[in-house]
């Protein structure tokens, strides 16, 4: 239908979901009046249970990991797709188009105070990532963090080193171990009879970094998956732009 | 008649809910449809934090506060973490679908998509 | 306090609107870190740290990251079809 059509038609459906939806709204409890039960527990007994200071990370990496494990394999069929729908078959044949050069040249300075800004982030990025059980962090930030130090490097001008390090294989095989090792954690507790997922490691002293059993591995694993899944995807949508080389159709 | 204060949350959470939609519905180029898919997707995150909140409460780390004390819901927060990282990665693969539609038909306007054949 | 939460949700409704009436591709991008730092600023606010930390890595800027790849990708394929159109014909 012609596009003035479906706007009017949105707005008078819209119109009429909005107002359903204040009128909903207006009978819910008052903002601010948190009475479910099930935060409350987690809350008290997360820390002796689980010696975990951060209950955030405590529930997603241990009371309901079996879902983060189901969010990690969204992450990994993703990927896939992405390179399933634009990577190159090896040996296909192309024809060379031309690189893009870039026409600015980089000071010395911008590029010494990079390569700072590189040490810093990937002490930063292992820090947040082995103190996820403690503060706020875990494998999941961590792995973006870690992820953007190639493309500092690609900012820097220095294309060769990015490309060798995000086509390399070993960052496919870094993702399949990050997201086959999660699994693997979660299968071991069957051999002694314990269910699916089960923290079965020593959990050792509250606010130590080796603490909380499995939910420090399952979060290094999964920022192992995360660092290579964008490394992947930005090297997928590159491809082309820094070899220079259209495949023929 | 309750506080108009207490229902502003729900409120933006509806109207980036309609924003983002409209901006599907009426949208030119591809890559601006998934932009503001992404708009639609934070208007679940405020909603989730909202649901959670308690006025009064702290943040759920007790690295440095006694457990027990008052905190908002950290159940709610767990389901937000991990959704914001997977929808970095799920709108990679809507662009790459783009990417590979351009390829095929040269245009990336989604009306000129439809009526192109062969 | 309350008044400063209820600004920052107002101010979230209307860079949610800015975002989606930018219609240049590029700007939008820009946008759209804009909305993902301001995003972190609110989950901050209402006690949500690590969904913060979140935010700001992923949403103000592997996301928009992301977006830009696929951009700068469907510019290169325009340029060398038309280079390519140029020199068959």
């Amino acid at each position: 239908m012609r596009e003035a059509v479906r706007t009017r038609l949105f707005f008078i459906f819209g119109g009429i979901f909005f107002l359903l939806f204040c009128y909903a709204a207006v009978d819910l409890p008052p903002w601010g009046s948190y009475r479910g039960p099930y935060g409350d527990v987690i809350a008290r007994v997360g820390v002796y249970e689980r010696h975990a200071t951060d209950a955030v990370n405590a529930v997603n990496y241990d009371y309901r990991a079996f879902d983060t494990l189901g969010e990690e394999f969204i992450l990994f069929a993703a990927v896939l797709g992405v390179m399933m729908l634009l990577r190159r078959e090896e040996g296909a044949s192309t024809h060379d188009v031309g690189r893009v050069v870039d026409k600015l040249h980089l000071s010395t300075t911008v590029r010494a105070i990079a390569m700072l800004a590189i040490l810093v982030t990937v002490v930063f990025g292992f820090y947040i990532g082995l103190h996820g059980q403690l503060t706020p962090g875990g494998g999941f930030q961590a792995g973006v963090i870690l992820a953007s130090v190639p493309f500092l490097l690609y900012v820097c001008e220095n294309t060769e080193s990015f490309r060798r390090i995000t086509s390399h294989s070993a960052v496919e095989v870094m993702e399949a171990l990050g997201a086959g090792s999660y699994a693997l954690i979660g299968l071991s507790p069957l051999i002694i009879g314990a269910p699916f997922l089960t923290n079965f490691l020593p959990l050792g002293k509250t606010g130590d970094v080796f603490s909380s059993g499995t939910i420090a591995l399952i979060s290094a694993c999964i920022g192992l998956e995360v660092t290579a899944a964008f490394l992947l995807v930005g090297y997928t949508y590159l491809e082309e732009i820094i070899t220079g080389e259209i495949p023929e159709e | 008649m309750p506080n108009v204060l207490h229902l502003l949350p729900y409120f933006v959470a509806a109207w980036l809910f309609f924003c983002g939609l409209y901006g599907i519905v009426s949208s030119k180029h591809l890559v601006h449809s998934v932009m503001c898919l992404a708009i639609l997707q934070s208007s679940t995150y405020i909603l989730l934090l909202s649901i959670g909140y308690r006025v009064g409460g702290a943040a759920p780390v007790f690295a440095d506060i006694a457990p027990g004390k008052r905190t908002v819901d950290p159940v709610v927060q767990a389901l937000m973490l991990t959704d914001v990282v997977v929808e970095a990665v799920v709108v990679a693969l809507l662009l790459a679908m783009v990417v590979k539609a351009h390829e095929r038909s040269g245009t990336v306007s989604p009306d000129e998509l439809r009526t192109l054949r062969g | 306090m309350m008044w400063v939460g209820a600004g920052l949700f107002l101010l979230v409704a209307v860079t949610g609107f800015g975002v989606v009436r930018t219609r240049d591709v590029t700007s939008q991008v820009i946008a759209l870190s804009f909305y993902g730092m301001l995003m972190a600023l609110v989950f901050f606010f209402f006690q949500a740290p690590d969904v913060a930390l979140s935010q700001i890595t992923v949403g103000a800027i592997a996301l928009p990251l992301m977006v830009m790849l696929a951009i700068s990708r469907l510019k290169y394929r325009t340029a060398a079809q038309r280079n390519r159109g140029e020199r068959d014909a």
